[in-house]
């Protein structure tokens, strides 16, 4: 087929012949064969155990930010029972930039895991065909003259080629996933590190690098909206004034 | 013939499919060429659904070589367009 296929089948089999023509000698070929097998099968574990570890990453990850999330909504909630409505805002930017964190994080755990899936399926199936292919390799060891064995186990390593190419193309996605998912993970690490999810009461007036850098980042209108909405709730209406902590305690 | 879907697996499908299956293989080509995402989703499911509804599964430890060789079903569209400009989605090997 000249189409989608013929391209994708070319590049496969130009990375079977790569993978199968390493052995030169025919004489080793039929073992090495094997031993090259038993090799892809433990990257391909190796490969399944990066992916578990990146994924643990990001969940820890998600679980801390999802905590500040909670923790910003109850401070901003506060800040505005008390009056101090800058405070206020300045809590819902820092939950606007931690929850679209959150869900970017959410979104990528769930693609990992799916990546993890398929590796799972693809060395089960990898892992039956090696089995079958030392039992043929045997069998027909046992059958045929060396020259002949040679020819049909050769087509036998083919099969198995594909399926090493097809897992091998596998992990090279799911390796790339993972690298993008890193500068995801780096880049909440760093947000973290300036103290863009911190505690709140630990903060100032609320004028400093941090949160200039936070209304770039968190969405004007959304932050509005919560502010509006939060104040609806809390029966806090227009009536009071700013910023003063005494205005609204005693609730 | 068989006919491998990457990541999935392989299937049996009789000689005769042959010529439905470069139709719909040439579908999702023109979808990429005219840069048509959408088009480029639709035909490729409808080529993967054709070999899935019209193939016999092979077993796992079954060592036949394929024909034919799709890509992931999880392909992107900007994957496709470098399946068919750039390296592809297999590095070279080195």
């Amino acid at each position: 087929m000249p189409g989608m296929s013929g391209r994708f089948s070319t590049v496969v089999k130009a990375k079977i012949n790569k993978l199968l023509d390493k052995a030169e000698d025919p004489a080793e070929t039929l073992d090495y064969s094997y031993q090259k097998q038993l090799e892809n099968l433990q990257n391909v574990k190796k490969g399944i155990a990066d992916i578990v570890t990146a994924k643990k990453r990001l969940q820890m990850q998600s679980s801390k930010i999802e905590q500040s999330v909670v923790k910003l909504d109850t401070q901003a909630r506060q800040a505005l029972a008390s009056g101090n409505e800058d405070l206020a805002r300045v809590a819902l930017e820092r939950k606007n930039v931690a929850q679209t964190e959150l869900q970017g994080l959410d979104q990528q755990i769930v693609e990992l895991e799916s990546q993890q899936q398929k590796l799972i399926d693809s060395e089960q199936q990898l892992r039956s065909k090696v089995e079958a292919f030392r039992t043929k390799k045997e069998v027909i060891k046992a059958q045929y003259n060396a020259a002949e064995a040679q020819v049909r186990i050769s087509e036998a390593a083919t099969g198995v080629g594909e399926q090493m190419a097809d897992v091998g193309l596998a992990m090279q996605r799911a390796v790339d996933k993972t690298e993008n998912m890193k500068a995801r993970a780096d880049a909440v690490s760093e947000l973290e590190a300036a103290g863009t999810f911190d505690d709140l009461t630990a903060l100032g007036s609320g004028d400093d690098d941090i949160d200039k850098q936070l209304k770039e980042l968190s969405t004007a209108s959304v932050v509005d909206d919560e502010l509006a909405k939060m104040k609806a709730e809390l029966g806090a209406g227009s009536s009071q004034p700013q910023g003063q902590i005494e205005g609204g305690e005693g609730q | 013939m068989i006919v491998r879907i990457s990541g999935e697996g392989q299937y049996r499908l009789d000689d005769d499919h042959h010529g439905k299956l470069d139709e719909l293989d040439n579908a999702v080509v023109g979808a990429v060429d005219g840069g048509d995402e959408d088009g480029f989703h639709a035909s490729f499911e409808e080529l993967l659904q054709f070999v899935r509804g019209n193939g016999q599964r092979l077993a796992d430890d079954d060592l036949e070589a394929s024909d034919h060789i799709l890509p992931p079903a999880d392909l992107t569209f900007p994957e496709a367009g470098e399946e068919f400009s750039g390296d592809g989605l297999i590095p070279e090997p080195s």
